[in-house]
């Protein structure tokens, strides 16, 4: 924050382009455009028979993920560059945690439940 | 007007709680007298409450913690008092219900209101020094936490004057910790209290993160930062994955408290095992938060005293790492008990036993730095060694009940207690002692008194084993914890023990307040007038003692891991003197404080359900912020012929004698 | 060693990703610190959204989301925060291109969106409460409205925060600061839409089925 300014040519802040042009504009357009149709096709396979029945959560967490990934590309400007790293490192820990956090307490709650004693009234 | 707040809310009918609560209170009146009277609001209000300097908020929470031990310490005796005392009949001092609230008091205190503060003290003041630059990267967000962190603080300690603490232990399970069954403030306050200090810690976290890997002196690539500040790194990163899951878990409780929600109620489809599985995701990265910079005391302290470089310096930031992620996959160990089934709790036993592993290239790679080296025998030398023996101990019994069917027997035994005081008090506190040593004279300009620095060590160790070595056994014989009054008479020789342990602790406590009151007293005798008062390697070293308020005149430039050492022996010392430039500070603020205060307001509001002041505090935290958030004027410069008087009044630098 | 200039430095400091070129400009120190404060924000979000997947079924032979959700008012909320992603991005485009009229324009478009959305959710809300489907029914009922009302929650912090900003930009210009508080404010827009994403997925793709 006090650094006496020394220009740092190699790191990149979040969410930030390198110059402005009007490819900026035609990213975030593309990035809303891919954003809504991964967004509609989410629907409709929720609400049609598209997609085979047994299927539709692991084709929804798809599109999620492809959606997640088109907002940190297109909005966000994430890339893979060396001056990306700090920001992609700092997701890829956040998701790890994420991931951690969310499975391993539904695989730990799923197991508890299970071995639990059936009632005589289930309240669920 | 004033919520469930009433007269009976004093505990006129508890006396030990009146005597106590009674006793803080006038306590801290008259140290407020005493400012008053003396005339240092101006200074204290200017150079300390308003700062944003990273030295003086490290100082802050350092003595924060060492306040709040006297208090957790105070707890711990009581409880050990009452445990040898009651024994087959005979009734102790300390009702049930009291009884209680002093062992979730104490859990409470030690871990949020110790350990953490001191954790994060020593790593606030220390951080910028070692990394070569001039303050943290958030210089006001420093000063919110710290002061967030002291208003949970206010709030735990208001609860023996007004109202109850929780009766539910330190980590508040449902469903007793729901409404239905603990329907007082107690949980309340703990809930309310830590919520704000969790906020005051993630903020902490985050600017620790980013003041790391973004703000390094020149030259300091990551492979030569010193290892404190990688244990730092992982260990706020820690802070920044763990804490947010507190804060969610915790809000969860709060909302079934107030707004009738049922995620671990009995009824309507809560689950109260989904708390515990929430709450130890948390709470075992938050050991390890606490642990990890303890480490890298340890390391900067051996190498240092060893006139070595650390041993296997790379393996070192591997195992820290490890450590950082690894932790996050052991928690289920805390719940082994709770019914998952075999497979789970053995894959989650494993993995508790893998990270193991890196803490023990850690220990080897002390060992070798030790080996062969010129070994000076100071008190953080002691607390280091003592640190290696006692925490090994600890481990291994931690390694011990990640067996689970080991951990069926011992489970919530005071084996169990055991081994995590083991583990805390001769890892984290020793830690946190040798750094206070270390780092002392860097802070204040004077060194600590060294025999009474080796006194306090040696009655803690004694006092630790004397303490908690007894309670292995007695976990062994069936002894489950929190007992209030025990009813196996054999048991008593062995609490017997473990109170006069308790005693040799205090012992050493009072050595270190004595330390403190003779060094300061005979400061002039023992002034550090070169900075560099331990012939130490890293770059906090380099500066006066106690450094100027912009740590370095002009920023080193680093070309090596333990880049001071190198610069002594390039000799470098005796350079030419800099052409000084004008320095860019952070102006002190009180924002700080006035949101502590808003958020005290609001917190004890919400306790005791007075809504409309909750509703203030809440708007008028949300002002402060709006108006801090308008500024721009945040910075101030010094002069370059400022900055150059100062380097010149400064004492020759020189190497140790 | 004074550093004096670049050339000082020699060039392995400047070894991209190993870090060694000195302390970081301001922008790129708070954009970070920011970015990491809304990383662990997430993280709170995934606690919520542990919670709730683990409390999904618990109904307490109450409603069921089956019963309660509207896909149409949700595709339409999710419209609305969508582009609303889309117009802060092209606000915050238009101030860094110093284009004072077209920011104004922008935010205004983000906000109505914003106050759409939040508009759509708390009569969503407020009808299930009148039905008897309110948080207190069942720990799933809990479940949600926290998780989705904490998400909105946000939203709503997002809109004051916008105006706040609206108001400084008006009053001080597109300086560099404000550009910088204004970048913070674009990610955490940006965010919230990403954990939308996964609120609609998860909670109301998964909970009608």
């Amino acid at each position: 924050m006090l650094g006496h300014g020394i220009l740092h040519l190699h790191d990149r802040a979040p969410g930030v382009r390198h110059e402005e042009s009007t490819v900026d504009f035609l990213t975030y357009t593309a990035g809303l455009g891919f954003a809504i149709v991964l967004t509609i096709v989410s629907f409709v396979i929720v609400k049609t028979n598209l997609l085979w029945g047994p299927g539709i959560p692991v084709g929804l967490i798809v599109l999620a993920f492809a959606q997640i990934g088109v907002h940190l590309v297109f909005f966000l400007h994430m890339g893979t560059g060396p001056d990306h790293t700090n920001n992609v490192v700092a997701l890829t820990f956040g998701m790890m945690i994420c991931f951690l956090v969310i499975t391993g307490s539904l695989v730990i709650m799923t197991n508890l439940n299970a071995n639990m004693m059936d009632m005589p009234h289930p309240l669920r | 007007m004033l919520g469930r707040l009433s007269w009976s809310s004093i505990p006129f009918d508890e006396p030990i709680a009146l005597v106590a609560g009674g006793g803080a209170v006038l306590g801290g009146l008259a140290v407020l007298a005493l400012v008053t009277v003396m005339g240092w609001w101006p200074y204290l209000w200017r150079e300390w409450l308003t700062s944003v300097d990273h030295k003086r908020i490290g100082v802050m929470y350092t003595f924060l913690a060492m306040i709040m031990l006297l208090r957790g310490f105070a707890d711990a005796i009581m409880m050990r008092s009452q445990q040898a005392i009651a024994v087959n009949g005979a009734e102790g001092f300390l009702p049930p219900d009291h009884y209680d609230q002093i062992f979730s008091a104490h859990g409470t205190i030690m871990i949020f209101f110790v350990a953490m503060p001191f954790v994060v003290g020593l790593m606030n003041f220390v951080i910028p020094l070692q990394l070569g630059v001039r303050d943290v990267a958030f210089p006001v967000l420093n000063s919110v936490s710290f002061w967030l962190t002291a208003s949970g603080a206010l709030l735990v300690n208001a609860s023996l004057v007004i109202g109850n603490f929780s009766r539910t232990g330190w980590l508040a399970y449902p469903p007793l910790s729901e409404l239905a069954f603990s329907p007082d403030v107690g949980v309340d306050y703990w809930l309310w209290s830590l919520q704000i200090s969790g906020l005051g810690t993630l903020l902490a976290g985050i600017n620790m993160v980013t003041t790391i890997l973004k703000l390094r002196a020149p030259g300091m690539i990551y492979f030569r930062m010193p290892v404190f500040c990688w244990t730092a790194l992982a260990s706020n990163m820690l802070i920044i994955a763990a804490f947010p899951i507190l804060t969610a878990t915790m809000a969860m409780l709060l909302l079934d408290r107030y707004l009738g929600m049922h995620f671990f109620t009995n009824e309507a489809g809560g689950s109260a095992m989904m708390y515990v599985n929430l709450i130890w995701a948390w709470g075992h990265p938050e050991v390890y938060i606490l642990i990890l910079p303890a480490f890298g005391v340890f390391s900067e302290v051996i190498a240092t005293f060893s006139g070595k470089a650390l041993f296997g310096y790379r393996s070192m930031v591997l195992a820290t790492l490890g450590i950082c992620v690894l932790s996050f996959m052991v928690w289920l160990h805390h719940f082994f008990t709770m019914g998952a089934s075999a497979d789970v709790n053995a894959f989650f036993g494993v993995m508790s036993m893998v990270i193991a592993v890196p803490t023990g290239v850690k220990v080897f790679n002390w060992l070798f730095t030790l080996f062969h080296g010129r070994v000076r025998f100071t008190s953080p030398v002691l607390w280091s060694l003592g640190f290696m023996v006692t925490f090994v101990i600890g481990g291994m019994t931690g390694v011990l009940m990640a067996v689970p069917p080991v951990d069926f027997m011992l489970h919530n035994s005071v084996f169990l207690i055991a081994h995590f005081h083991n583990v805390i008090i001769g890892g984290v506190l020793f830690g946190m002692f040798a750094g206070y040593t270390y780092w002392f004279p860097k802070a204040f300009g004077f060194i600590l008194d060294e025999r009474l620095g080796k006194a306090a060590f040696w009655c803690w160790l004694i006092g630790f084993y004397l303490a908690f070595m007894p309670l292995y056994v007695l976990g062994l014989m069936g002894m489950t914890r929190r007992l209030q009054h025990v009813a196996d008479p054999s048991w008593q020789p062995l609490l017997l023990v473990a109170e006069l342990g308790a005693l040799f602790v205090a012992l050493g406590i009072l050595c270190q307040i004595a330390q403190l009151y003779v060094s300061i007293r005979t400061r002039d005798q023992r002034r550090d007038l070169t900075g560099d008062p331990w012939d130490g390697r890293t770059l906090e070293w380099a500066t006066a003692s106690p450094p100027p308020s912009y740590n370095f005149a002009v920023m080193p430039d680093v070309e090596d891991v333990d880049a001071f050492w190198e610069i002594k022996k390039r000799q470098e010392l005796d350079a030419v003197e800099p052409s000084y430039e004008d320095i860019e500070m952070p102006r002190n603020t009180p924002t700080g404080i006035i949101i502590a205060f808003c958020a005290v307001v609001t917190g004890f509001a919400a306790i005791w359900h007075i809504w409309w002041a909750v509703i203030l505090g809440a708007i008028a935290s949300a002002v402060v912020m709006m108006v801090f958030g308008w500024s721009e004027e945040r910075e101030f410069e010094i002069p370059a012929a400022e900055v150059g008087r100062i380097e010149r009044a400064r004492p020759a630098l020189g190497r140790a004698a | 060693m004074t550093v004096t200039s670049l050339a000082d430095i020699a060039p392995h400091h400047l070894a991209p990703g190993r870090g060694g070129g000195g302390p970081a400009p301001t922008r790129i120190v708070v954009a970070y610190g920011f970015w990491i404060f809304l990383l662990s924000d997430i993280i709170l979000f995934s606690g919520l959204f542990a919670a709730y997947a683990v409390l999904a079924n618990s109904t307490a032979r109450g409603p069921t989301g089956q019963q309660l959700f509207d896909l149409n008012t949700v595709f339409i909320e999710t419209m609305a925060l969508l582009v609303s992603s889309y117009t802060a991005g092209l606000a915050m485009l238009s101030a860094e291109w110093q284009h004072r009229s077209r920011f104004f324009v922008f935010a205004a478009l983000t906000f109505v969106l914003g106050a759409a959305f939040v508009g759509i959710e708390i009569s969503e809300f407020a009808g299930m409460v009148s039905e008897g489907a309110g948080p207190s029914r069942s720990a799933f009922l809990s479940a949600f409205f926290t998780l989705v009302g904490t998400h909105g929650a946000h939203v709503t912090t997002g809109l004051l925060w916008l105006l706040y900003m609206v108001a400084q930009v008006a009053v001080k210009g597109l300086r560099p600061a404000i550009l910088q508080r204004l970048l913070c404010f674009s990610l955490f827009w940006h965010a919230l839409d990403i954990v939308w994403v996964g609120v609609f997925t998860l909670v109301y793709l998964f909970g009608v089925r």
